[in-house]
């Protein structure tokens, strides 16, 4: 009996699936994604309503699993909501920065010349900023604030995948299918888009999943620095910020919020290193 | 190796002039007059006027094509504020802040020294845990101590280091008393240093107990600093070690009989360092001019901290001036460490 032939996405699945990290990643992740999507449904929230002065500063009891901080407001229901504003900041200012930068990357690799020396100097430039300091800087020019917040987290992130899909383009574009394309009278765009992008694809989504981590930890270090998400709103960067003040007699206001976005990052990063030893089955197998 | 060293310096020239671009443009892209954003709402108009002036305010960003035009005289196209920004910044003129009036570039010349050190400090405890950890690991591929360093690494990466860094002051200062919370000498120590450098003055002038007080202040945010860089530092010797233990020389080596300890430390070493110094290098980069957070937390009188301030306050000389100093600092150990590449592995030929 013969065994029917894998196709390489059932490959990739399986050695996703065998990569001990890639699995944890996407529990962790997948349980993420699962509370971030529930909170509202389960459990309500309002934050400009929720406070208790006779329950402030409480250690965690049974009543309040984590806690409650200076306003008496439940830690696990806030760090819970917070899921929310991390995940969505995360996944939003890495779309961003992936279209951005593969755009320009692509155009890079694919024209040369001129277009290709502007692109690359302008990455050079972005490139020259630490990428924490780029961000607080775009943050003061266009105020502070989560939505702010994300774009600058996002535009960090651009010179990355630019630098990405553009040594991708450059070592595709002499191939022979990319010349059948032509010959067959595929239009510039066509080409970039149908048959050069979605074979360099495996790169740019393992780095994406990675920038997700960043995003989600530079979005909290200016939320705690009082240039991202404003309070009352329950991001974890602003948690952990407020604690700083009481921490040395109630430090289970910041101790959970910062486990949270451990937790989060450590999944991303996780999921990040599976997906690279599925798709991308020849890079960094040690 | 000369030529590819002044090809890649006088390829620093276009990027910084980007930056100077951009730092520049930056502050005009605040919404309202740069002056009045520059002096804040209750400024005179006769403080108003004086920057106005200082700054060519009144002249356009780029290119004065009126002056040309009325003149007919090309060098009056570059009467205008980015070339003379430019002019300034090239004779070290970084401007002053808006409420201390200090030099800029004085203020940096002073707070560079603390963050100097600090990333000292950091890369210090960074090579001190990750190389050994990292080559550990790989002599005892898949031991349960070969998890625990992974696992440590990517826990490492995953933290947020202004959390670590409240953790590390809860322990240690706030509860065990073993060492001072923030800042960089005690109250009360009186000291006079030269070189800016406290640990080193200290040594220079014989003062054991400055030195003893000075080291207690780096440990902690060393720590925080370091911990990444730690994580980072510890894969990559791991899969370098793990690379370098496959060849045949290794093989040779054990195949003469010498023995397991001076394979892996005398043969094996020697090679795996190599893609881990350029690791160390370009962290050395990211946190002399990345500590922001750090700082701020331990209250760390350096360059990030300042920045921080600048930015809250809304300081935006310190920011347009502290900025460009940093991707100036930046660019430059970059192509330091890229050049260092030729000097350690003779098999790299630049052409």
């Amino acid at each position: 009996m013969v065994k029917a032939a894998q196709t390489p996405t059932q490959q990739a699945l399986r050695r996703f699936l065998r990569s001990s990290s890639g699995r944890a990643g996407l529990v962790i992740v997948g349980l993420f994604v699962l509370l971030a999507l529930l909170a509202p449904l389960l459990a309500p929230y309002n934050p400009a309503k929720d406070r208790d002065l006779r329950a402030r500063l409480k250690p965690p009891t049974v009543e309040h699993p984590m806690g409650t901080d200076e306003l008496g407001r439940d830690i696990l229901i806030r760090v819970w909501h917070g899921a929310r504003i991390s995940l969505r900041v995360g996944v939003v200012a890495v779309s961003l920065a992936l279209a951005a930068g593969t755009l320009l990357g692509l155009v890079a690799g694919f024209f040369g010349g001129w277009v290709d020396t502007l692109i690359s100097w302008l990455i050079d430039i972005m490139l020259a900023f630490p990428s924490i300091l780029l961000a607080i800087a775009i943050v003061a020019v266009i105020g502070p604030g989560i939505g702010n917040a994300m774009l600058a987290v996002g535009a960090v992130q651009v010179p990355v995948f630019a630098r990405l899909a553009r040594s991708m383009v450059l070592s595709l574009k002499e191939q022979e299918f990319v010349a059948a394309a032509r010959a067959l009278g595929a239009s510039n765009p066509r080409i970039l888009l149908r048959h050069v992008l979605p074979n360099g694809l495996s790169p740019l989504i393992v780095q994406a999943t990675l920038s997700i981590a960043t995003a989600i930890l530079d979005a909290a270090g200016l939320g705690f620095l009082g240039l991202g998400a404003q309070p009352p709103a329950p991001e974890w960067g602003v948690m952990i910020a407020r604690g700083f003040q009481y921490f040395s007699t109630a430090p289970w206001i910041s101790l959970f919020p910062g486990l949270a976005i451990m937790l989060a990052v450590l999944g991303f990063n996780l999921l990040g290193d599976g997906l690279r030893d599925a798709l991308d089955p020849r890079a960094a197998r040690s | 190796m000369a030529a590819y060293a002044i090809r890649r310096f006088l390829g620093l020239i276009p990027v910084l002039f980007g930056v100077s671009l951009l730092v520049f443009t930056f502050v005009h892209l605040i919404p309202g007059d740069p002056a009045r954003v520059m002096l804040g709402q209750r400024a005179t108009p006769e403080a108003l006027k004086r920057l106005r002036e200082e700054l060519n305010l009144d002249k356009p960003l780029f290119l004065n094509l009126a002056a040309y035009r009325q003149t007919g005289d090309p060098t009056k196209l570059f009467d205008s504020q980015y070339p003379a920004y430019l002019g300034r910044i090239l004779r070290g003129d970084l401007g002053r802040s808006i409420f201390s009036k200090v030099s800029i570039a004085e203020e940096l010349r002073a707070r560079f020294p603390a963050t100097f050190e600090l990333t000292v400090g950091a890369m210090i405890v960074a090579l001190l845990v990750g190389i050994p950890a990292g080559i550990l690991a790989a002599i005892r591929k898949n031991s349960l101590f070969d998890l625990l360093v992974m696992t440590g690494a990517l826990v490492g990466v995953s933290m947020p280091i202004f959390w670590l860094g409240l953790l590390l002051i809860y322990i240690f200062a706030v509860n065990l008393h073993w060492l001072p919370p923030s800042g960089r000498l005690g109250v009360g120590v009186s000291f006079h240093p030269i070189t800016g450098l406290v640990v080193l003055d200290s040594l220079l002038e014989r003062r054991f107990d400055v030195l003893a007080d000075a080291l207690r202040h780096l440990v902690l945010p060393s720590l925080a600093l370091g911990s990444i860089p730690a994580a980072v530092i510890a894969r990559m010797m791991r899969s370098a070690m793990l690379e370098v233990l496959s060849q045949d020389y290794v093989r040779t080596a054990r195949a003469k009989g010498l023995p397991e300890r001076v394979v892996i430390w005398k043969h094996a070493l020697k090679n795996a360092m190599l893609p881990v110094i350029t690791i160390v290098g370009l962290w050395f980069g990211t946190l002399l001019t990345g500590a922001i957070l750090t700082e701020t937390i331990f209250n760390w009188p350096g360059i990030g901290k300042w920045l921080y301030e600048a930015i809250q306050s809304r300081d935006y000389p310190i920011v347009q001036g502290g900025t460009l100093f940093i991707a100036g600092i930046y660019v430059v150990v970059n192509a330091l460490v890229d050049l260092s590449y030729g000097l350690l592995d003779p098999r790299i030929q630049y052409r």
